[in-house]
């Protein structure tokens, strides 16, 4: 028996799902089958308690108080930072700045990173499956410093040719930024080699790791990305905090994103000072219970196995695939194969709404819609898709549930 | 895998029909008024032709465009409703709608004055649904007024 199947065996899904107090809701009297995992996760319950206990025994303000509280609340929130940093595999702590997500983190590097470093002319390389938070503040950047945007376009299977990535960096690229794992088409982007690529001519490379996060074992130092951007409520934590990491002789050059409180070392009217890094990117009052609790969710995850989350996940996903494909009239976006907990799909004649609504009453919660994701939905001729998308909660139960509800959906629009 | 009343309610058979082969679907040739309609939420997308002749009644209706079962019936539906009416009618039409569409589902309905449109109504249950069944009249209405583009969220 391969260690993949041995792992799964392994797997003790039900013991997981106690964890998670939210399963027990029962939708319209009937069990609930959260499969909308890449929109956000649920939380298990040491996290809601973590925050708790941190709301009861140490909250105070962070690095500005001398007193007990504040020393205590200081200490929790740096020790998630290097929670944080230790997940990820970042070599230093202070390469781990605190935002408010994946959004607050790519909008931080096109911003101060961009708004510095970026000329006419100058070429943001993106790919045609770029979630709008990762398109919209590269065109703001482009607007104000003349760069142009590029993007790397997909097979019109939908498959994804890593070759054509290469071929679209060029000597004027500065930044590559794409989705590590793509929300649509969970793909898995082969980034080795781009990065490798972009950093011959001189470019860097931003992760978008929001869907790669929960489901891949990452490892920024291997790598060698040079920023890399998540949000906390997608691995399991709170909703209000995620992470940027950043290369630190980057970020070291690179001029503070917003100002204000803790990102100061002295501030006269003439002239102010910036703190050291992290500092420098986290003006104001951090979310310090949302990060105590993102560092409960990073551990709950690493006692379960990484490996084993993945290897349960694919199977899940394998099951979703071979389920939707026996449904007349199913079209699956994207590859077959290579991709992480996230399967998107078309139905001819059958609206993703209707489809969502259809199983929303079931009990079943899957994403209907274009997923932040419009230049993608163009690129397929569709105005929406359906998106079914596990977690390590998740079962092939539920994916049955909900084959069997499409079934009866298309049935009902379809006859 | 049986309904629920209210699913049953929402997709009923009228529903399923006007979803299926929607009435008054395509272009029109000679209109007089036009707009388009979309829903930034679900991409849902309708564009609407009117000819209305001189003495203000609406003589054709026409849509076209891409939307889920609801919006696409209540399109079809509401196209079936205009034919005839002067403009006038159709704001007051459009007005009993719109009022009854977004009460309380419990709340009472006038059947007679809504004729057709009542089997709309199981929208109600459905919060998130609400805009698919308004989207056509929201673009009525930007057509009454000159045209345009008209968004719902
Ligand atoms: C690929 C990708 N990038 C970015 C984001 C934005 O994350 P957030 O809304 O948490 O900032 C998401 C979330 O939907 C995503 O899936």
């Amino acid at each position: 028996m391969s260690l993949h199947s041995l792992q799964t065996l392994a797997y003790d899904v039900e013991r997981i799902r106690q964890d998670f107090p939210i399963l027990a809701m029962r939708p319209y009297g009937k069990p609930l089958a959260y499969l909308d995992n890449a929109a956000t996760t649920q939380k298990p319950r040491c996290v809601l308690d973590a925050m708790t206990h941190y709301y009861t025994h140490l909250h105070s303000n962070v690095h500005r108080g001398v007193h007990f509280l504040s020393e205590h609340a200081t200490a929790a929130y740096e020790h998630a930072r290097d929670v944080v940093a230790s997940f990820i595999g970042a070599r230093r702590r202070e390469e781990i700045i605190f935002t408010r997500g994946t959004t607050e983190s790519i909008n931080l590097v096109a911003a101060s990173w961009g708004g510095a470093f970026l000329r006419p002319e100058d070429e943001i390389l993106l790919t045609v499956f770029e979630h709008h938070s990762n398109i919209v503040p590269w065109q703001l950047v482009a607007q104000r410093t003349g760069a142009r945007l590029q993007v790397v376009p997909l097979e019109p299977d939908g498959s994804f040719f890593v070759e054509r990535a290469l071929e679209a960096i060029t000597e004027r690229t500065r930044i590559v930024a794409i989705a590590h794992v793509s929300n649509v088409l969970g793909i898995v982007v082969p980034v080795a080699p781009i990065i490798e690529h972009a950093h011959r001519v001189g470019a860097v490379v931003l992760l978008d790791g929001a869907q790669s996060i929960a489901h891949v074992n990452v490892d920024v130092t291997e790598l060698d990305c040079d920023f890399y951007a998540f949000s906390s409520h997608k691995v399991y934590g709170p909703t209000g905090i995620g992470v940027l990491y950043g290369k630190a002789e980057l970020l070291e050059r690179m001029p503070p994103y917003h100002g204000g409180g803790d990102m100061i070392r002295r501030v006269t009217f003439e002239r102010t000072t910036y703190n050291d890094l992290p500092y420098k990117f986290e003006a104001g009052t951090p979310p310090i219970a949302e990060a105590v609790g993102l560092a409960r969710a990073l551990e709950y995850v690493d006692s379960i196995g990484r490996d084993a989350i993945a290897a349960w996940e694919e199977r899940l996903i394998a099951a979703c695939i071979e389920q939707l494909e026996q449904i007349d009239g199913v079209q699956i976006l994207g590859p077959k194969r290579g991709r992480a907990a996230v399967v998107s799909f078309s139905v001819e004649g059958v609206h993703p709404h209707d489809i969502a609504t259809f199983l929303d009453r079931e009990g079943i919660a899957i994403r209907a819609g274009h997923h932040c994701a419009q230049p993608l939905m163009d690129f397929f001729g569709i105005p929406a898709s359906s998106r079914i998308s596990v977690a390590m909660y998740s079962t092939e139960e539920e994916i049955e549930r909900a084959s069997t509800a499409l079934r009866k959906c298309i049935t009902l629009f379809r006859p | 895998m049986e309904l629920s009343d209210e699913l049953r309610q929402l997709y009923q058979e009228v529903i399923l029909d006007h979803h299926r082969a929607p009435r008054n679907y395509g272009n029109l040739e000679s209109y007089t008024h036009q707009a388009e309609g979309y829903n930034p939420l679900c991409g849902d997308q309708i564009e609407l032709f009117l000819r209305v002749n001189d003495a203000g009644i609406i003589e054709d209706a026409r849509f076209t465009g891409q939307g889920c079962a609801i919006s696409r019936a209540s399109a079809s539906l509401m196209t079936e409703a205009l034919k005839g009416k002067s403009i006038e009618e159709a704001h007051t039409i459009f007005e009993r709608f719109h009022h009854a569409v977004t009460s309380d589902p419990t709340a009472p309905i006038d059947a007679d004055m809504l004729g057709k449109l009542v089997v709309l109504l199981g929208v109600r249950e459905f919060p998130t649904r609400v805009k698919c069944a308004t989207l056509p009249w929201h673009t009525l209405e930007q057509a009454l007024a000159g045209g345009g583009t008209t968004t719902t969220e």
